[in-house]
């Protein structure tokens, strides 16, 4: 694989779902990806033909962006198949005409505060992928309201959770608190309790999701299926 | 009725179609949405055990002695309870509409009841729609599908759009109390979450004389649906989906969120719905009645189930919502359709088991 194709790719896999916080290549949503003379063509799936139209468009729109910065790419061609708003969504895309324009008459703001929604959550999701194993050790709701992020183990979560956090503008640093609240306010002894809870449900949530839609791409592409190189 | 191990169980199913989506009935110039529609339902099926698995022409459009079979006769259901959608933007006919399964209703009386629907963007005419079908049919509950497409050009609705609130006025004169909310992928605006339980929160604020069932327990927004249901008490959890789609496709996400409803929401405001004709009941009824927390360390705060939970989930607190009779022998208490203080099982730890960490 060139270079070029290698970075197409690493491109693509910092594209999330941004429903289920994963990259579209970890999710095998990437149909099909190649490159000629510098033209990136990339073509998308997804579980079903009715996901929604926003978070599909988001992920195009993503993964154009993505592509076109990789050096090397002049020009980029990504479209999402078998969806039923495909049209929309890859005239849209291709003209950088924004969500708004690309729905005209059906949106009346483009996808800001959307993207933020689910990265909350994803911020949420991700204290209890951090905070779990140390309630398991043992630790006590006062030592966990009192963690940093510096204090907890390095692992692929915690670097997750600080991008998340990063993303959203809230503290993601060494002394951050580990366990927060959505505006970044601390969470407090009394409530690490509660706090925990809403946070392995939002994990469960969001992963429960993840498992529907891989569960209906495998059916739906049985025989198909690119994959990352 | 079910009986296992000189248990009974009286089953009602709260959530179920009688569908046609055969060819016939795919809107002409608009079969893509026809076809993907169904599609995207015969992606679910596969999550069932194979042995249930049905041919795609089957699961186009059964007959009725195929539903009666599948549903009385081999799926233990005593009481079924039809929830219509339309869906007239892409079939022709309609997709699983009142009128089809009221026909079916009349002639199984005490087996099958027929809820209806309404849409808020039908203004006056579907207001006056709405009398009818209380009147024809007897409505007890209505079906809300929030991501219909509309001829007017929007591809859904929310329970607190201001035109919404005069059809729940209008369920509470009627007697229509209990309402089947089920959300879709598509919204007006566009640009907001149409899976968003928030609006429910309002409306169940704001009529607490009505019951609010949210189908497949808010998935994929099974979080925020707790997180709401948690503090409304006319809030139920509608489990068609979270058993046919996870007990036997993923069965830790399925004690996951079994584990999560039953701590949040609570084994009195839980209903079974097999979501027939996704899938058959047989293997849902037996599969749930054998079914226990698994001992795994990860599950350890999470409730084991009794055989009274069991009881409540299958069948006996939808019996209260619809005033269904219950033979004495599979009759326990429930306190479903009882006013409980907002947060109530949450305060008293009674839902579930502790709160981890404490």
């Amino acid at each position: 694989m060139s270079d070029t194709v290698a970075g197409v790719w690493a491109a693509l896999g910092t594209v999330l779902d941004p429903e289920i916080d994963e990259p579209i290549t970890d999710l095998d949503f990437v149909e099909s990806c190649t490159v000629t003379e510098g033209v990136a063509t990339v073509r998308l799936r997804l579980p079903t033909f009715f996901c929604a139209p926003n978070f599909s468009f988001l992920m195009v729109a993503d993964a154009y962006d993505a592509v076109t910065a990789v050096p090397g790419i002049t020009h980029a061609e990504v479209s999402l198949i078998d969806h039923h708003a495909s049209a929309e969504i890859n005239g849209g895309v291709a003209a950088q005409a924004g969500f708004v324009s690309t729905f005209a008459g059906e949106a009346v703001e483009e996808l800001d505060e959307l993207r933020a929604q689910f990265l909350t959550k994803a911020v949420l999701a991700g204290q209890d992928r951090v905070a779990r194993p140390l309630v398991d050790g043992g630790a006590l709701p006062e030592e966990l309201a009192a963690m940093t992020l510096g204090d907890c183990p390095p692992s692929g979560d915690l670097e997750r959770l600080r991008q998340r956090r990063a993303a959203l503008g809230l503290p993601a640093g060494d002394d951050a608190p580990l366990l927060m609240h959505a505006d970044g306010s601390r969470v407090s002894t009394e409530q690490v309790p509660l706090h925990l809870r809403r946070a392995r449900l939002q994990r469960i949530g969001i992963e429960t999701n993840g498992e529907y839609c891989k569960s209906l791409l495998q059916s739906r592409y049985a025989k198909a299926g690119a994959g990352a190189p | 009725m079910y009986e296992k191990d000189g248990e009974k169980y009286f089953v009602v199913d709260a959530h179920m179609h009688y569908w046609d989506a055969s060819r016939e009935n795919w809107r002409e110039g608009r079969e893509q949405y026809s076809k993907g529609w169904i599609d995207c339902f015969y992606g679910y099926h596969q999550l069932a055990p194979p042995e249930t698995h049905w041919d795609y022409e089957h699961y186009l459009k059964v007959s009725e002695d195929d539903l009666i079979k599948d549903v009385f006769e081999d799926g233990y259901v005593d009481v079924g309870i039809f929830q219509s959608t339309y869906l007239k933007y892409w079939y022709t006919e309609g997709f699983n509409t009142l009128e089809r399964n009221g026909a079916l209703a009349r002639k199984h009386p005490g087996k099958l009841i027929a809820n209806g629907g309404w849409d808020p963007r039908d203004g006056d005419a579907g207001l006056r729609q709405l009398e009818n079908d209380a009147k024809e049919y007897g409505l007890k509950g209505a079906k809300l599908y929030t991501a219909e497409w509309h001829e007017n050009g929007s591809r859904g609705w929310k329970l607190t759009d201001p035109e919404a609130y005069r059809f729940f006025e209008k369920c509470q004169e009627l007697g229509i109390k209990n309402l089947h909310v089920h959300k879709g992928p598509t919204i007006w605006p566009l640009n907001k979450d149409a899976f968003s339980a928030e609006d429910v929160d309002q409306a169940a604020t704001d009529h607490p004389d009505l019951n609010f069932i949210i189908e497949h327990a808010g998935i994929p927004r099974i979080e925020d649906f707790c997180f709401m249901a948690v503090q409304e008490p006319n809030v139920y959890a509608g489990c068609s989906v979270v058993i046919g789609g996870l007990m036997h496709a993923r069965p830790k996400f399925f004690a996951k969120v079994l584990g999560e409803l039953l701590f949040w929401v609570g084994e009195d405001r839980m209903t079974f719905g097999s979501d027939y004709n996704i899938w058959t009941p047989k293997w849902q009824v037996e599969g749930f009645v054998d079914y226990q927390m698994p001992d795994d360390e990860q599950f350890a705060d999470y409730p084991k189930l009794t055989t009274d939970t069991k009881r409540k989930i299958l069948g006996l607190n939808a019996a209260k919502l619809y005033d269904i009779e219950v033979p004495a022998e599979c009759q326990i208490p429930t306190r479903a359709a009882e006013e409980r203080a907002p947060g109530e099982e949450l305060v008293r730890d009674e839902a579930g088991a502790g709160v981890a960490g404490s």
